[in-house]
């Protein structure tokens, strides 16, 4: 059972990361939305933030000590990340008890049932956030207003730009409200400048590449732009589209997870246009108002098959016929 | 009397047709929402088998080997038809949550395979036992899916409450629910299986 | 081969004939209780055959509904009126919506719908939950205009999270309504001028349907 090869194309060369190196700087990338989360939802951020890495981190602990049997190695920060992901996808106000079904599901269903960290088909924190939207999908739909729309709004719940897009297309806020994040949301997809900053300090540090991110972003841009051209209703607007949601938060952080994602750089290209393509029509035509998540997971189900088809030839290996 | 509680049990344990042979899955994922729901779509199966079983090892002489198949189907696909009249004139409440599986049993591969790798070669009484033992394999693990997709998703288990519905997960009673709680079964009855080999 | 194949075939028709000879007038009576208990759940104690004597009404905007009219002791009591919304979340919704003589709403059921679930799906609920008197549409007198959520300046409280799915229920409920009003008007008509049995053969105008 014990895998001791792990298989990629050639060539191996040792760049001197490592998993831990990879995984601190994606939180490093992280804070500026967190800092955003923070000014926006005050302490509901931290608390939701902090318990979420706890659970997570605390399910792995014990699951591989007490049901895998097994030395934990939690230090690597993979379960960290999967927590403050998790966090950033849910609304500020969720019941703590629903937080930690969803960090179980996400670390001891979706990672540690398959293997753990390397093993895991689809992205942990993805599937822990879909786990929970099927599952409780009024409080995961139950966003409070932020802290700058209070004033104006019942302040109780409110609905989503992309909610809205829905069920009231004429009531949608400005670009710059959205771009800045003062839409009411989930915790870690409000701003998609802070979200961009990270995008730009990773690419910096060689963390990960562009073609997974622009791909989704390129892609959502050009089929809402194409809907737009035929037909220029708000609910195709391609600006709304890239700018409202979880999309930002999707193609940067959790799309482009080593685990879940292809190997070749046109593997990641067919994997970033697929999740785009998907989230499209998830957003306009399907039952949830947000797709991306569906999107990514579906895609991660299909790596595998992208990695078959794209893997370059060995040098000299003839090419097979029929 | 030994070797016919042998046929028994080797369809409830050894050759459970879902925890081992993964036949019959359509029925199995989609109709399990619920105990009871599954419960019946187990012992509606049941009755199909035995009955099939019985005819068709009776009939083993008489069908020739080049039709075999079509007769097998006309007498699964009869009594089948029997059961779902029977369920929509009894029970319709119970024929409406089934719903279409109910007829499907025609296709199912448990009862076909049993009819054409058991009871066309074996006499009468073990056919009937094979039909009971794999049938009530099937019945079980439907029941036992049923119960913790009901349990894990509102809470309840045939219909009693253990604990609030609103700490449920719902997933468990939609469609993935099934294939999630149905991977981990199988782990479980493979763990135990190797435990004791 | 083929002789053993047909005699097989022939034996197993003989059984069917026979089992469903059986069973038909149970399915049947069972086919019947299902739609006779859907109308008994949302309208007054009566004691006539609705079913027998539902007719198609308009309801004024060239569409038109099955109306089950309830009838205690050849007494009007109540309509039961299978109404739909095609504007659910998830597309079409069929519910049972009934009212007593004066324009209020006895009860209502969901017969069909594909919405959400934990979302729109709580609308065979929500809407009569009598605890809850901002989000009940129980006992309210539509004759006081029709049901809006409160985000579109009604009265009724919205299912959490599935305004869609709510404004579609309420769409229904009001056309039914439309169309109650159509037959109460029919009825009173009927009932000031002739006597009746006559009001009863103004009923049966549109037809008796067996749906």
């Amino acid at each position: 059972m014990e895998q001791k090869l792990i298989v990629s194309p050639s060539p191996h060369v040792h760049s001197g990361d490592t998993i831990p190196k990879n995984m601190y700087a994606v939180l490093i990338a992280l804070i500026p939305a967190f800092l955003v989360a923070l000014y926006t939802f005050r302490l509901d951020a931290l608390l939701i933030t902090a318990l979420s890495v706890l659970f997570c981190v605390g399910f792995e602990y014990l699951i591989v000590r007490f049901v895998m049997k097994k030395e934990p190695s939690i230090l690597d920060g993979s379960a960290i990340i999967t927590g403050v992901l998790l966090a950033f996808n849910v609304p500020s106000g969720l019941p703590i008890w629903i937080l930690a079904l969803g960090a179980l599901f996400a670390i001891g269903v979706v990672k540690l049932t398959f293997g753990g960290l390397g093993n895991n088909i689809f992205n942990p924190a993805i599937a822990g956030r879909i786990f929970l939207l099927i599952s409780f999908p009024a409080q995961m739909t139950n966003w409070p207003s932020t802290a700058m729309a209070v004033e104006t709004t019942d302040a109780v719940s409110s609905a989503t730009v992309l909610g809205l897009l829905k069920q009231a297309p004429e009531a949608l806020p400005n670009l710059q409200q959205m771009f800045l994040g003062l839409e009411p949301g989930s915790l870690g997809e409000m701003s998609a400048a802070a979200l961009l900053l990270g995008l730009v300090y990773l690419l910096c540090k060689r963390v990960i590449t562009w073609h997974i991110p622009v791909s989704i972003l390129v892609t959502v841009a050009l089929f809402t732009g194409i809907l737009f051209l035929i037909d220029p209703l708000p609910q195709y607007n391609p600006l709304i589209h890239l700018f409202s949601g979880g999309l930002m938060l999707g193609a940067i952080f959790m799309a482009t997870d080593y685990v879940t994602s292809p190997l070749t750089k046109k593997g990641m290209i067919i994997f970033g246009a697929g999740i785009g393509f998907v989230t499209v029509a998830i957003r306009l035509w399907g039952a949830y108002p947000e797709g991306i998540s569906f999107a990514i997971l579906l895609m991660n189900a299909f790596t595998p098959l992208i990695n078959t088809y794209t893997t370059p030839k060995r040098f000299g290996e003839a090419v097979k016929h029929g | 009397m030994n070797k016919s509680l042998k046929i028994l049990l080797n369809g409830i344990i050894k050759e459970n047709p879902i925890f081992v042979l993964l036949l019959g899955m359509c029925p199995t994922l989609a109709t399990t929402s619920s105990a009871i729901n599954g419960m019946s779509m187990g012992l509606a199966t049941m009755f199909v088998l035995i009955c099939s079983n019985a005819v068709i090892s009776l009939l083993k002489n008489v069908i020739p080997d080049m039709v075999r198949i079509p007769a097998f189907i006309v007498v699964i696909a009869t009594f089948v038809t029997i059961i779902e009249m029977m369920m929509n004139a009894y029970v319709p409440a119970l024929a409406d949550s089934l719903g279409i599986f109910i007829p499907l049993i025609v296709v199912n591969c448990i009862v076909l395979g049993r009819a054409e790798s058991f009871a066309s070669k074996n006499g009468v009484l073990s056919s009937i036992f094979d039909g009971v033992g794999i049938g009530l394999g099937f019945t079980l693990a439907l029941s036992l899916l049923g119960a913790s997709r009901e349990l894990l998703g509102t809470g309840k288990i045939f219909s009693l409450k253990i604990y609030p519905e609103q700490y449920g997960s719902l997933i468990f009673v939609l469609a993935p629910g099934a294939f999630i709680v149905l991977g981990y079964l199988i782990a479980l009855f493979n763990r135990l299986q190797q435990k004791k080999a | 081969m083929f002789l053993s194949l047909s005699l097989i075939c022939l034996t197993v028709s003989l059984l069917l004939s026979q089992v469903n000879r059986m069973t038909a007038t149970p399915i049947a009576e069972a086919k019947a209780m299902k739609l006779q208990n859907a109308i008994r759940e949302v309208v007054p104690a009566f004691d006539n055959d609705p079913v027998a004597e539902a007719y198609r009404m308009a309801d004024g905007s060239g569409d038109s509904l099955l109306v089950y009219p309830a009838k205690q002791g050849g007494e009007l009591v109540g309509f039961a009126l299978n109404s739909y919304s095609n504007n659910g979340f998830s597309g079409n919704i069929q519910i049972m919506v009934g009212f007593d003589m004066e324009h209020r709403i006895v009860n209502y059921s969901v017969l069909q719908h594909a919405e959400t679930p934990g979302l729109g799906s709580k609308m065979t609920e929500w809407f009569r939950d009598l605890t809850k008197p901002e989000q009940s549409v129980i006992g309210r007198d539509l004759s006081k205009g029709a049901l809006t959520v409160t985000k579109d300046g009604g009265d009724v409280d919205a299912i959490t999270a599935s305004t869609i799915t709510s404004r579609a229920f309420l769409e229904a409920v009001n056309k039914a309504y439309a169309v109650y009003s159509g037959s109460m008007e029919n009825t009173w008509s009927g009932a000031t001028t002739a006597t009746e049995n006559e009001t009863e053969e103004t009923t049966k105008e549109g037809g008796p349907s067996n749906e």
